[in-house]
């Protein structure tokens, strides 16, 4: 992370070059940090009852990692390294706090169901994963493309799992029946293990499976 | 015979790499394992302890499921006259338990008849198509599953819940884990789970144990008549736990004597031979057993799980009577054995070489829990009245840390002798 290094590096490189989309695609698929790398799994099975309440969480998760990758790139060079953990947490505390009043100013009863889920963005192990691993060593706009990349990667799942368990758990989209009710008058029934958090887990299994068999390099050797 | 045998053989070269109808070799190799032992011979070393294969060993246990298949058929049929009785005056002799043998055993063919087929029919689809993806023909392991899936289901359960539930069972309980011979839980077991958490009205409650229940309570204006009752003897007991226990469908105070009210309606010998509501084949304790002396003559079954699920849940039941902080612990120990599935869980589902523990000591430890677990469930929380299917299903996972205990006690055992001497 020395000075000299950056000083080297070619000056003009377009916005999207080449390596900077893949920093956004890669996380999306092949680098995905549900799927793939096993991370941010607890709110994944906690808000995925119901499609809102994953759409608003993506959402904070977007805003949390966008401005705290930008916030902690900029200030890399400026932060111990010693005591980078305890920045780093400041940074994302206080997005979230700013998350966590807007929720609750603009959608009460979202922010309400959310509750403490709002709260434990500060602990996800994708945004701590991504200061650490990539913000901490890359310039300001890498690090945004890698923010955006890696919490759309995390939004997707979150969404799909979640539109599998309303719709299949209570007959819903985003609040809204969906399922004619001439469905449960021939003896359809909703699942109820859909709401429960296990099936959230045998979902992102599911496509966990999917992905690796569609790309067998992902499968790792025994 | 011999002739088919050679008709078979002589077509093996088409389905083989390169032949004719290669793409169908798992469909092939399937139907000609089924009729004939397959012609391999061992060519590197012997490892043969008994010519017995995969299939005829399945093959042993669907045949020692035979008498609770029965039993469950006729049992069936018993119930849903019963429970119509109360609402059409005409049937009142069918309430004895052998009057109207026939339509008890027709009504009875008709519904669980097509639950067995649904059951094998999408059970047998999922591993085809799996088969074809691998390239390998049907996994023997289905052919118990597809007949202990409607045997623990309710008579009256919608048919497509049994097929996704044996979807479910298959693919996420089984194939995902590398299919016959490598899952962690009991295929037969999931399948119920799975649907006793995801339609809890369709497997639960007082409305489903009897066949029939839902169009007497519509003729009787949805209530209860008098005498009638829905539930299960577990559901009784399960009600001791509560405020407001109920016996045989007669609210009782808490006063009263539960357990002997309780002993009264449910006669012990009744409920051995399994003349008491239930799932359609667990209610047996008799054919259970019956089944289990046929597994255990022929070396299929571990005799030490069987045992020792019973000693488990007798032991535990006696502990209980000790503790008797309710009055379903007050239950005499032996009343646990023969109500509900526990003798069908412990001869069919407990001793499932896969899922099961595989060193002797570890299949002693894991009955005794096993065994205990179930006790322990039914008395201490009523939402759960049956024990036996969140018990095994437990004791399944728990497997592998009691073999590797036992093998590392054994290992030290003989260190330590190995150092003295």
């Amino acid at each position: 992370m020395s000075e000299s290094v950056e000083k080297v590096k070619a000056p003009s490189e377009p916005l999207f070059s080449k390596k900077n989309k893949k920093l956004i695609t890669d996380p999306l698929s092949d680098n995905n940090p549900i799927t793939i790398q096993v991370l941010g799994i607890c709110s994944a099975l906690a808000i995925t009852v119901q499609v809102e309440q994953a759409f608003f969480m993506s959402a904070s998760v977007l805003f949390v990692l966008i401005f705290g990758n930008l916030s902690i790139s900029l200030l890399r060079n400026l932060i111990p390294s010693r005591v980078r953990i305890i920045v780093q947490l400041v940074v994302v505390a206080s997005l979230v706090i700013i998350v966590n009043e807007v929720l609750q100013a603009f959608v009460p009863d979202v922010s309400e169901k959310l509750s403490v889920f709002v709260g434990l963005i500060i602990t996800n192990c994708i945004i701590m994963g991504r200061f650490e691993a990539f913000a901490m060593g890359n310039k300001p706009w890498p690090s945004v493309l890698d923010a955006v990349g890696n919490a759309v990667g995390y939004a997707w799942i979150l969404l799909v799992v979640a539109i599998f368990r309303e719709v299949l758990g209570s007959g819903k989209f985003w609040g809204m029946e969906i399922l004619p009710q001439g469905f449960y008058e021939m003896g359809y029934m909703n699942n109820n293990l859909m709401i429960l958090p296990p099936m959230a887990l045998i979902v992102v299994g599911i496509i966990i499976w999917i992905q690796r068999s569609k790309n067998p390099t992902l499968v790792e050797e025994h | 015979m011999k002739a088919l045998e050679k008709i078979i053989h002589n077509l093996d070269p088409k389905f083989e790499k390169g032949g004719k109808w290669e793409k169908m070799y798992p469909l092939y190799e399937t139907l000609s394992t089924f009729l004939f032992t397959p012609k391999h011979v061992t060519k590197k070393g012997a490892h043969i302890r008994d010519g017995v294969d995969l299939k005829r060993t399945m093959f042993m246990v669907v045949l020692a499921l035979i008498p609770c298949l029965l039993f469950g058929i006729y049992n069936t049929g018993h119930w849903h006259y019963e429970i119509q009785s109360y609402v059409n005056p005409a049937l009142e002799g069918y309430r004895d338990y052998l009057t109207g043998f026939g339509d008890k055993v027709i009504y009875g063919l008709i519904k669980v008849l097509p639950l067995v087929i649904v059951s094998y029919a999408a059970g047998l689809a999922v591993e085809f198509v799996f088969g074809f993806i691998k390239g390998h023909g049907l996994h023997e392991g289905f052919l118990v599953s597809g007949m202990l899936i409607p045997l623990t289901m309710p008579a009256d359960v919608p048919l497509w819940m049994v097929a996704i539930a044996t979807i479910f069972a298959v693919v996420i309980g089984k194939e995902v884990f590398g299919g016959t011979g490598m899952n962690i839980l009991n295929v037969a077991l999931t399948a119920r789970a799975f649907l006793y958490f995801a339609y809890p009205t369709a497997m639960s409650g007082d409305k489903v144990w009897k066949s029939g229940t839902d169009d007497m309570l519509v003729q009787a204006g949805n209530v209860m008549p008098d005498g009638a009752s829905g539930a299960t003897a577990l559901g009784d007991l399960a009600s001791f736990v509560g405020d407001s226990p109920v016996v045989a469908g007669k609210v009782m105070s808490s006063s009263d004597d539960l357990v002997a009210a309780f002993e009264s309606a449910y006669d012990p010998i009744h409920a051995f031979i399994g003349m008491i509501p239930g799932s359609v084949g667990e209610t047996s304790t008799l054919a259970a057993l019956l089944g289990g002396a046929i597994l255990i003559f022929t070396g299929v079954a571990s005799w030490r799980i069987i045992l020792s699920f019973f000693a488990g849940g007798m032991l535990f039941g006696l502990l209980m009577n000790g503790v008797g902080a309710n009055a379903y612990m007050d239950l005499p120990g032996y009343y646990h054995l023969i109500i509900g599935g526990f003798a069908f869980g412990a001869v069919f589902m407990a001793t499932d070489p896969v899922t099961a523990a595989q060193t002797s000591w570890g299949k002693i430890w894991y009955g005794l829990l096993g065994g205990a677990l179930t006790v322990l469930i039914r008395v201490l929380n009523p939402a759960y009245p049956e024990g036996i299917m969140l018990a095994i299903l437990f004791m399944n996972v728990m497997a592998p840390l009691i073999d590797h205990y036992v093998v590392q006690t054994n290992i030290k055992r003989r260190q330590k002798r190995f150092k003295t001497a």
